[in-house]
């Protein structure tokens, strides 16, 4: 019927139902003068104002000349009194209040219509005026805003609520002061008014807790009518209870409301209390178990975003607690066939989790039957699912192999192909069995393989692992198939391969040389290269050669070495460079994490990525902590005598966190010196700082060089301070404890501007936590691929023996992580991993002494019939007191 | 995976989106400034949304980090995005408000063409339900009676003698219907 009319007037509706089909931006910016007609053509006027608005949601981009000439057009509309037409010139001010200029021109119109006595304006009319309202102008509506918010309307109120919380964004303390107005709105009848009512409440109360726990503690009596507000109550309560359990507070009052809101009448309600439930850190099974069979209830209904829901809440549950969802099992399994997919698919990865090892064959089936029907995003699930999976089960390692190998082999993008490889290689490094059944489906996967990246993480893996099987020879074809097809970063990568095999097998060299003398007739610079390099040391057939120069490559930081070689170059120099000079790049610790946290079986999204991190990050390109540090630290004259910086260590607090001042200390080791830098904050907003310098008492056979104070430290603008002290001459003693103390001139001042309310201060101290100096800071960690060759070639000279017992530590993986933090050195070959069950484990570490004296430890540790551990520590360095020094280190 | 307990607020819409039967857009609103910051974005993800969506009619589907409930009818696809860890029924409480008003604007004739014939009305209903991400209103008569103020209000001297009469039928033909 409007359409009739619509159709007679307007020539463009001959386009199959879209009038706005050959909408152009210039011809509606012309057809825009209507509006300056008067008297006003409502109905033209509105067509053309909806073609406008149309071209913008269509992603069209207007000049801020035309939007602000369409802008102070469409002021015109206001004479006329059409009711659509005036709600559409509202929406017209909101699209266009961030383009246009001088937006603030219609404040009068819309102030105008948000008090008339009209009720249809009045709502809009305030959305309309926050969009164009900034916080000078704000000042001047602020009256009309608070009658708004207790106005008897619930559009009018729901509406200056709603715009309360825009303006709360830039101008937080204004809205505060509506608090009385929102409280009264959280009384209203109306739902949406009630809900809108407790969000600006929350939002303005949200900082202080003690508030947040009284609005909780009433709102938890008085039942909210709308189960939105419920919903958000819940979210309140669950904050509270983080926070109430951070402090160590009671929480139990609380816990029970969430287990009442299960019985709420309204499905939202109960779904978000059991999703609050399943989520809190201090759920256990007594929690767990209502929220779990509400779930369970849910898996049953007919509305497929219900059990959407409870089948993605259950799957989060699993990774946490798999047996309390065992219960839920049989209502699973009928969710397999589930028309919806990504029901389907959360349904048999959360049967994965739950299940037994019997039921895997069979699951596994099932995936098979739809897995190319589901998105990536549900596919990476799949595969994270198997992943943990072929941890807890390593028996089926076969069944989840084939599995994954002809999920490689189908169509999918970059990050699912890299998440498979990740797990493939996960379950690879830790299953001995399947190591050769993984390298075998990986070999044929590069075969076909369109992403160099991942082409090139395989073929390092092939390099590392391929040498340690029973038939070395047989990868030798894949790889070297690279070196024929490929582009030229998997050839480099295939050949620098190869050249592992030539140093690892003696059998196969022969072969190897060939290979690679092909390789150095390479189109390619870099190929030629390595093939060259490579060549030439495997053809001297020197163990010691190849272990230096091809098995453990390159271990400096990268960043710095360019630098070095940059400053040598510059200075005209009769010496060589020396390559020790440069510090080496520290081993990323992330690899110390992602075991444990296989382990516990979570197949969490942060694993795949830190697994992937041995390999990727072997040569970090991008500058590390370390090399902000340098940068830093060579910006200060005093300490470029020291030489090249050796090595920093974590930053350590040394205050609590929410004291007045917070200090955390780095320490920086040189060769003969330390530098201890104080990274120091400032946290009162009506104190200014001056002359901050850190008072430290050396321990014995230390001096204190130099100090540099901190000139000005202002309100939350960190300042830094540095204390350089002299290493003792004995390695033995290079161990100790310093106080220290922040001294500084305090000077009042304005807490807004900042500025010092007089030219005098006073002296004032603060005391601060001891800094201790202890082994790890004296040792760079540093990675050996092959300990034992590295072992035999540093010889007996300087070992070291001794037995400790251990009987605070209970478990073995407990001593391994204990010792690595100690000492401050490298694990090799995998050997922070404590295989399951086991009562003997031997940990091999390796790392570097400052001076560059290579440090590598190996310790047995077994567990002691009455209890603890039992220690036998090996220490091998290139002097003698180092390995005093790190022997007795930890007992 | 995530462990975390959601901040509570009210800004719970991260996207409204209405798509016609070839997956092109014909409204489409994005409230979080970080997520589908531009135009072009928005439209590979409504693509993207598109060719997931428009054969199997399943309700929900999780993309790209977002949980979207859809609902489609003849030739029209309608769209809620929310964050990933969004309580799903929220969302669908929204879709169907969403739906259910469109439906009372259109009277029950839920089709692209008399969409873009109503397509002003359908903008402001769109503006009722949801401001700047936070849920304004979710009572499909509410909404429908805030925007539906149309054929009453035309100044006679702008109506033809053709509509004066059609209007006239139509205020028949209602009463008598009930």
């Amino acid at each position: 019927m409007m359409g009739m009319k619509r159709d007679k007037k307007d020539e463009e509706d001959a386009s199959g139902g879209n009038p706005f089909h050959n909408v152009e931006k210039t011809a509606v910016l012309q057809e825009a003068r209507i509006f300056n007609e008067t008297p006003v053509k409502a109905r033209r006027c509105t067509h053309v104002l909806t073609k406008i608005l149309y071209l913008i949601n269509q992603g069209e981009v207007l000049g801020t000349t035309e939007a602000t000439e369409a802008f102070f057009a469409m002021t015109k509309l206001f004479q006329c009194k059409d009711v659509v037409l005036r709600r559409m010139v509202y929406l017209g001010i909101k699209e266009l209040a961030t383009i246009a200029a001088d937006v603030i021109i219609v404040t009068s119109s819309l102030t105008k219509d948000m008090t008339g006595k009209e009720d249809t304006y009045r709502a809009p009319a305030i959305r309309a005026l926050t969009a164009i309202t900034d916080n000078t102008s704000l000042q001047a509506i602020e009256r009309y805003m608070k009658q708004a918010i207790v106005d008897k309307s619930p559009a009018v109120s729901s509406a200056a609520l709603v715009s309360s919380l825009h303006l709360f964004k830039s101008a937080p303390d204004v809205v505060k002061r509506w608090v009385n107005e929102a409280q009264e709105a959280l009384n209203s009848d109306n739902v949406m008014v009630q809900y809108h009512g407790l969000g600006l409440l929350y939002q303005i109360r949200k900082t202080d807790r003690l508030g947040v726990t009284k609005l909780v503690a009433k709102l938890t009596k008085m039942p909210l009518k709308s189960p939105y507000a419920a919903c958000h109550l819940i979210r309140m309560v669950c904050k509270l209870i983080e926070e109430e359990e951070s402090a160590g507070g009671e929480v139990t009052s609380l816990m029970d409301y969430l287990e009442s809101c299960l019985r709420h009448k309204s499905e939202m309600v109960i779904y978000e209390a059991a999703h609050a439930i399943v989520n809190l850190r201090r759920t256990g099974p007594r929690e767990l178990a209502p929220a779990i069979s509400v779930l369970q209830l849910f898996c049953s209904s007919p509305k497929p975003a219900l059990r959407f829901a409870a089948v993605r809440t259950l799957s989060n549950v699993a990774m946490t607690h798999p047996a309390a969802v065992t219960a839920c099992n049989l209502d699973l399994e009928n969710l397999i066939t589930d028309s919806n997919r990504s029901i389907a698919t959360l349904a048999i990865t959360t049967l994965l989790k739950t299940g037994g090892e019997a039921s895997v064959d069979r699951l596994m089936k099932q995936i098979a039957s739809f897995v190319s029907e589901i998105s990536d995003e549900f596919k990476v699930v799949v595969v994270e699912a198997i992943r943990s999976l072929g941890l807890k089960y390593p028996r089926k390692h076969s069944t989840l192999m084939s599995f994954l190998s002809g999920m490689l082999r189908d169509e999918g993008g970059l990050e699912y192909k890299a998440s498979i490889a990740d797990t493939i290689i996960a379950i690879v490094e830790d299953n001995p069995d399947a190591k050769e059944a993984g390298l075998t489906h990986l070999c044929e996967f590069i075969e076909d393989c369109e992403h160099t990246s991942l082409a090139v993480r395989i073929l390092h893996l092939l390099g590392r692992e391929g040498p340690r099987t029973k038939q070395p020879s047989k990868y030798i074809r894949f790889i070297y198939n690279r070196v024929i097809l490929e582009n030229a970063a998997v050839r480099a990568a295939a050949v620098s391969a190869l050249s592992h095999f030539g140093a690892t097998c003696e059998d196969l060299l022969p072969n190897i040389l060939v290979l690679l003398q092909r390789s150095q007739m390479d189109t390619d610079d870099e190929v030629r290269d390595r093939a060259t390099y490579f060549y030439s040391v495997l053809s001297r057939k020197q163990a010691a050669l190849n272990s230096q120069y091809i098995l453990e490559g390159l271990q400096a930081s990268l960043v710095t070495l360019e630098k070095a070689l940059l400053n040598y170059v510059q200075q005209p120099n009769e010496a060589p460079f020396d390559l020790k000079s440069v510090p080496l790049a520290p081993v990323i610790e992330e690899r110390l994490v992602a075991p444990s946290g296989q382990i516990d079986g979570a197949g969490s999204r942060a694993a795949p990525a830190s697994v992937a991190a041995p390999t990727a990050t072997r040569l970090p390109a991008t500058a590390t902590r370390q090399d902000v540090y340098i940068e830093k630290l060579s910006a200060i004259p005093q300490f470029a005598s020291f030489g090249p910086l050796f090595k920093s260590s974590a930053p350590a607090e040394l205050t609590e966190s929410e004291t007045e001042y917070v200090v955390r200390c780095v320490k920086h080791t040189y060769a003969q010196h330390m530098v201890l830098q104080f990274d120091c904050t400032n946290t009162l907003s009506d104190q200014l700082l001056e002359n901050v310098n850190v008072a430290v008492e050396a321990p014995e056979g230390f001096d204190i060089l130099l100090s540099i104070p901190c000139q000005k430290l202002e309100y939350s603008v960190m300042g830094t301070c540095y204390v350089a002290l002299s290493l003792p001459e004995s390695v033995l003693s290079s161990t100790g404890t310093c106080s220290a103390t922040l001294k500084f001139t305090v000077k009042d001042c304005d807490p807004t501007t900042g500025l010092p309310d007089s030219d005098d201060g006073y002296e004032d101290d603060y005391v601060l936590e001891d800094v201790e100096i202890g082994v790890s800071d004296h040792i760079q960690r540093s990675a050996k691929a092959s300990f034992g060759t590295a072992w035999e070639e540093m010889g007996s000279m300087n070992e070291l023996q001794e037995t400790f017992s251990l009987p605070a530590i209970r478990t073995l993986d407990e001593a391994v992580r204990n010792i690595i933090s100690f000492l401050g050195l490298q694990p090799c070959e995998w050997s922070d991993k404590v295989p399951e069950g086991k009562s003997a484990h031997s940990l091999l570490l390796s790392g570097v002494f400052r001076g560059g004296y290579e440090v590598l430890v190996r310790s047995k540790l077994a567990l002691s019939p009455e209890g603890g551990v039992t220690m036998q520590l090996s220490v091998r360095s290139g002097d003698a007191e180092v390995s005093e020094l790190v022997a007795s280190a930890v007992g | 995976m995530d462990n975390h307990v959601l901040e509570p607020s009210l800004y719970v819409i991260k996207g409204i989106a209405i798509l016609d039967n070839d997956g092109k857009r014909i409204l489409a609103k994005y409230y979080d400034a970080n997520t589908l910051p531009t135009a072009k974005e928005q439209k590979a993800f409504e693509k993207n949304l598109f060719n997931k969506t428009h054969r199997a009619n399943t309700e929900i589907i999780m993309l790209e980090n977002m949980t979207c409930v859809y609902k489609s009818n003849v030739d029209l696809y309608f769209y809620v995005m929310g964050s990933s860890h969004e309580n799903e029924l929220i969302l669908v409480s929204v879709l169907n408000c969403l739906y259910d008003s469109i439906s009372q604007i259109l009277r029950k004739n839920v089709e692209k063409r008399s969409l873009m014939e109503n397509l002003d009305v359908v903008m402001l209903a769109l503006d009722e339900i949801c401001d700047s991400g936070i849920i304004l209103e979710s009572d499909p008569i509410a909404i429908s009676y805030r925007v539906s103020l149309r054929n009453d209000d035309i100044p006679i001297g702008e109506q033809t003698v053709a509509q004066v009469l059609q209007s006239a039928k139509e205020q028949l033909k209602w009463s008598l219907l009930k």
